[in-house]
């Protein structure tokens, strides 16, 4: 990780205007604007020489509680940078659940509590001081239903981070310009859209509008991204739309997908945990644990014996 | 229930049923008499005291045939202004109680407590709220500034905020939790996620309640005439006495069986009908074109 | 640093704010806390004054004697308001005899049987009822209602003559029966569309349940809907009874002014909000102080009408929040 370019002191109106600029031109995975699935299936492959940005996510001993209830016990895990985990297991296992205390979305619920810690790089984001709107800028989240802000355009939605986070109306309209341009490129929805920035993002379909999320997402440039079961209310189509997004993102990012749907896991993950009743029985790389589970609970669950 | 024919329901039972059909249709259109009465009534006597000096001139007090009996200026423009600086007070006051509520007290005895106390507050009536005022601001201060016509806003403004509140508290409620999780995961502090995500998404419903609050507030007597008194004179001092149409009204009406005062007060309680159900048809309007909640 | 921009350091992964980035959280959430709370303190201390400035009437004539006993001479600084006391309870249990059938019959009409198309103007009509103004209301009823119902009146009363209070007396034009009448007609809509809001929490399964056994729309309305929701309707009642007893202005005009006892509710009568608004302003320090204890009255009437009422709302609302759309009564009726 020696090799992450470090950022200015001077917030995002100072962001490192250049470096994002070298990003696009030497990273393989800037979008071609007339076929972006093919094009990225050719790039997939070379994806691990670019500029690295994810970080490294390690759990240990977490606990999360709704109120009484004990909804993850004790899950130790390790996220390696920019790599894409999958985490499986029945509803209600909660897989969710893990994923939201990630960026301490947890919290939120009245009620609900976490014991235990969660570093990125050698920071606990649960650790005394922290500030939990700074963890969130920094571990960005996608969830199940897109949630396009009904009021703002395309354009907005996108700037929506930039504005939300920063001071002064989120810097000079010029940098926001560009930002939501490269966000949509790199949610590969630029092309689609590029002529209706001000059109009303809920008027997208619903894959352009997961779409939409993602870019809004990556737009404040964090270094994790979790995924609440993106795809589930997507179709096929635009759900393939985002696997393929998924593969480019991880040249950026670490990336943490909940998913119920064990082809896509086994389709987009490099690591893949199955959970069960709120305990991490597994973790290892995808293909062995859909070949060769060391568990037989996870046996069973990926052979489809329940869940 | 062991009927097999398709087309016989006992008779008895069918006639039940056509009999309490009309009851219930003809106890609705029942409902609907006063309103139209009411609306009748006060166009077909109103609107012949209308003309120029109605709303040009002050009432000047005279009874009819012995001088110029003016007309209502200083009542619309007072009720406006009352009106106005009351909704001031009271439609940030009311949706910051109702965001407290929604954004950070859903559950919890605290919570409950506040929203009891808006219900309690709700249930207080208007000329109770005339009494507290009347308590708080105007007994015991100089004669010339005791009554006052931002103290009759006050007064108003306790009315207005519960229902302020409650309907804000409604419609917050109404705004998808997943757009407060989208904006704060991307890493919003809590209060621009209220001020830019939540409030916009709700601002048609708020916008309803606020004009149906100031609708109910523009009609109210009762918590003025003990904060505002008597005058006639056009005022755009709020620390002044000031004229209002529901206070107009009902002094024409106490005081005198003049004719010419009954006029007035019917005109004036046709401009006052007027305004309160322009308002509410606006209000309706409003909220039924809200993108945002579905 | 500006307030409010974030800046990463080094190699950390977690972005650091400003501190006074960092406040504007609290800050924010403290203002809100400061008028939520204000608003509690408001009305406790509302309550307090009323307490306090009524007290000097209320402890000369004493409390039991100022709400239970017969004799208010407002000139004459006579103060024991029981005629006005019932004076207000006559009125309001009449507005309600009258106003609430016609309400709930409103109220099911729309939401059960009136074409669809019919929903939304009729509920916009029978809600601008409540708009209408009570002064408005007063002067009507003063001028319209008040005369032309009196010969009615007396034709009622001389048929029910053998009732006591009900039956009997001499007409007069306002009186304890137009008074009733007014605030049925300003209370319905507000029944009506709480009502209205209750029945619309009657679960559709229970509803298709009952046609499915065969029932006629009416019978559907008398399985289903109503026992779902007599609760609410209950408490629907109960607010307009507080708004019934709270409202002074109308009532003041067509009331008649006359604070004796009743005798009969076709002849004029006085009730306490009628009484504070017609007399406050003209009166001295005793009557004042009077009228203040019977605004103390009014609101703790209205306190007790308003926590009946809402017992029973919040205890109809609460099926609504667990629906019993699992229970067998549905798929039983399959």
């Amino acid at each position: 990780m020696n090799g992450i370019p470090r950022r200015s002191d001077q917030g995002e109106e100072a962001l490192p205007e250049t470096a994002a600029a070298e990003r696009q031109q030497n990273s393989p995975w800037t979008p071609s604007s007339a076929t972006p699935i093919a094009a990225t299936r050719s790039r997939a492959g070379d994806s691990r020489e670019a500029p690295s940005q994810g970080r490294a996510v390690v759990l240990a001993d977490l606990n999360a509680y709704y109120g009484k209830a004990h909804a993850i016990k004790g899950v130790g895990l390790d996220y390696a940078a920019n790599q894409v985990t999958a985490m499986i297991g029945p509803s209600g296992c909660g897989k969710s659940t893990l994923v939201r205390c990630i960026n301490r979305m947890h919290e939120e619920i009245p009620g609900a509590y976490t014991t235990g810690s969660i570093m990125l790089d050698d920071q606990d984001i649960y650790g005394e001081n922290v500030d939990v709107v700074a963890v969130r800028r920094a571990v960005g989240m996608v969830f199940q239903k897109p949630n396009p802000f009904p009021t703002m355009s395309i354009f907005d939605n996108v700037a929506a981070g930039l504005r939300l986070t920063g001071g002064r109306r989120g810097g000079k309209r010029e940098n926001i310009k560009d930002r939501v341009e490269r966000s949509l490129r790199g949610a590969g929805l630029w092309e689609e859209v590029k002529d209706r920035l001000s059109e009303p993002g809920i008027g997208l379909s619903g894959g352009q509008q997961q779409r939409l999320c993602i870019a809004r997402t990556i737009a404040v440039e964090p270094e994790v991204i979790l995924m609440d079961e993106p795809c589930s209310a997507l179709d096929p189509i635009a759900t393939l739309k985002v696997e393929e997004l998924i593969d480019e993102l991880k040249t950026r990012y670490t990336i943490v997908i909940v998913t119920h749907n064990m082809q896509q896991a086994a389709r987009v993950a490099d690591t893949t945990a199955f959970m069960l009743a709120g305990e991490l029985v597994e973790v290892g790389p995808t293909e062995r644990i859909f070949t060769k589970p060391s568990d037989s609970r996870t046996e069973d669950y990926v052979s489809g014996k329940f869940g | 229930m062991s009927a097999r024919s398709l087309t016989l329901t006992s008779a008895r039972r069918r006639r039940t049923d056509v009999v309490a059909r009309w009851v219930l249709a003809v106890a609705t259109v029942l409902a609907l008499v006063p309103l139209v009465l009411v609306v009748y009534y006060v166009v077909n006597k109103g609107a012949s005291a209308w003309n120029t000096q109605f709303f040009t001139k002050d009432p000047t007090g005279n009874s009819t045939g012995f001088g110029d009996e003016g007309g209502l200026k200083s009542a619309i423009l007072g009720t406006i202004e009352i009106v106005a600086i009351a909704s001031a007070i009271a439609i940030p006051i009311g949706i910051a109680v109702a965001l407290w509520l929604t954004e950070y007290h859903r559950g919890g005895w605290l919570g409950n407590v506040v929203r009891y106390f808006i219900d309690v507050m709700t249930g207080v009536p208007a000329i109770v709220f005339g009494i507290f005022v009347y308590l708080l601001l105007v007994i015991g201060q100089p004669p010339a500034s005791a009554y006052a016509g931002w103290k009759g806003a006050i007064a108003l403004a306790l009315l207005m905020l519960p229902i302020v509140a409650r309907s804000a508290e409604v419609v917050l409620l109404l705004v998808p939790e997943s757009l407060r999780e989208a904006a704060l995961a991307l890493g919003a502090p809590r209060w621009k996620v209220i001020m830019r995500i939540v409030l916009p998404a709700a601002l048609p419903g708020l916008l309803t309640g606020s004009l149906l609050a100031i609708a109910r507030a523009a009609g109210e007597t009762a918590p003025l005439l003990f904060t505002i008194a008597v005058t006639s004179g056009t005022t755009f001092d709020p620390g002044q006495r000031m004229n209002s149409l529901p206070t107009q009204i009902f002094n024409n009406l106490n005081s005198s069986s003049d004719p010419g005062l009954i006029s007035r007060a019917w005109g004036g309680a046709l401009v006052l009908l007027a305004m309160i159900f322009v308002l509410n048809i606006f209000a309706r309007l409003v909220s039924r074109r809200s993108p945002a909640i579905r | 640093m500006e307030a409010g921009v974030i800046s990463r350091g080094g190699g950390s992964g977690i972005p650091k704010r400003s501190p006074r980035a960092r406040l504007a959280d609290p800050a924010f959430r403290w203002a809100l806390t400061a008028m939520a709370l204000g608003l509690v303190a408001l009305i406790v201390y509302f309550f307090i004054l009323l307490i306090v400035k009524a007290e000097p009437t209320l402890s000369h004539v004493g409390v039991l004697s100022f709400a239970f006993s017969n004799n208010w001479d407002f000139g004459g600084e006579i103060f024991k308001a029981w005629p006005l006391l019932v004076g207000t309870l006559v009125t309001s249990a009449l507005a309600l005899l009258i106003g609430v059938p016609i309400a709930i019959a409103t109220a099911l009409f729309i939401s059960e049987l009136c074409p669809r198309r019919m929903r939304i103007p009729l509920t916009v009509l029978v809600d601008l009822t409540a708009a209408v103004p009570s002064v408005v209301f007063g002067l009507w009823g003063f001028f319209f209602l008040a005369p032309k119902l009196q010969g009615t009146a007396q034709w009622i009363a001389d048929r029910l003559s053998f009732i006591p209070i009900i039956g009997g007396g001499h007409a007069a034009g306002p009186s304890y029966f137009v008074a009733g009448l007014v605030l049925a007609i300003m209370i319905l809509p507000i029944v009506s569309a709480i009502s209205r809001e209750v029945i619309a929490t009657v679960p559709l399964d229970h509803k298709e349940a009952a046609l499915a056994l065969g029932a006629t729309r009416w019978e559907m309305i008398r399985m289903a809907v109503l026992p779902y929701s007599r609760a609410g309707i209950a408490g629907a009642s109960m607010l307009g009874l507080g708004r019934a007893i709270g409202e002074a202005i109308a009532v003041s005009y067509v009331i008649g002014g006359n604070a004796t006892l009743i005798h009969h509710i076709v002849e004029q009568g006085d009730s306490l909000a009628a009484t504070i608004a017609r007399s406050f302003n003209e009166a001295n320090a005793n009557q004042r102080g009077a009228l203040i204890a019977c605004g103390l009255l009014l609101f703790v009437l209205t306190l007790v009408v308003n926590f009946v009422a809402r017992y029973f709302v919040a205890r109809s609302t609460r099926a609504l929040r667990a629906p019993p759309a699992a229970e067998p009564v549905a798929s039983g009726a399959v």
